[in-house]
């Protein structure tokens, strides 16, 4: 019986822990910016670059300008 | 610029916002901050404009060989900012988070499209009329 309740509890602590990795992950995913230039390249900026924050703090001013 | 270029923006971003609900606002705007319509009161358009021509300025200085930027996604946890630009204006707008990008960017540019639609010319008759004599 303990030991069915320990495995219970063991599958329930695994539950949770992916939980809340994808919910980190899902988080972080959304911080970019992607730039699509005329000659049809692409660059694509993630959260915690140089080049990004200026550009993420500008989308959120403009977020919040257009609310 | 044309006179009926406000009133195309205006009713190209009415079917913008009719057609795509992840589109929160928008603003159509020249290449000098003008605006020529915007879903949001007037002041408030004017600043997405003037914040979406600061991001376009921004994205043009990111790669050092340069190269004109003419469409951008910013998105963040609380939303994303769209710029789209063509030769005579730009689109900006809004989203919630995590869009569809490729369709907010399909909706945008189409708008831009619709905006820059001139009026119909009048129909002019060519037929000639009868000569009494014919």
């Amino acid at each position: 019986m303990a030991r069915r309740l320990l495995g219970l509890a063991g599958l329930a602590g695994v539950a949770l822990a992916a939980a809340a990795f994808v919910r980190r992950g899902a988080g972080h995913r959304r911080e970019r910016v992607d730039l699509y230039y005329e000659d049809g390249s692409m660059v694509s900026l993630t959260e915690g670059s140089a080049a990004a924050a200026p550009l993420l703090a500008l989308g959120r001013e403009t977020l919040r300008a257009a609310q | 610029m044309l006179a009926s270029a406000p009133v195309a923006a205006a009713e190209a971003l009415k079917d913008l916002v009719e057609i795509s609900s992840q589109v929160r606002n928008a603003v159509v705007f020249g290449p000098d901050g003008s605006v020529e319509a915007t879903t949001l009161a007037e002041k408030a358009g004017v600043e997405l404009a003037r914040k979406a021509n600061e991001l376009l300025d921004a994205a043009s200085r990111v790669r050092e060989g340069g190269g004109a930027v003419n469409q951008l996604e910013v998105a963040t946890a609380e939303g994303s900012v769209f710029v789209v630009r063509d030769a005579e204006r730009a689109i900006a707008a809004t989203t919630s988070p995590d869009p569809t990008v490729g369709l907010v960017f399909y909706d945008l540019k189409s708008c831009l499209r619709d905006a820059a639609q001139k009026p119909e010319p009048k129909r002019t008759s060519t037929r000639k009329k009868k000569s009494d004599g014919a």
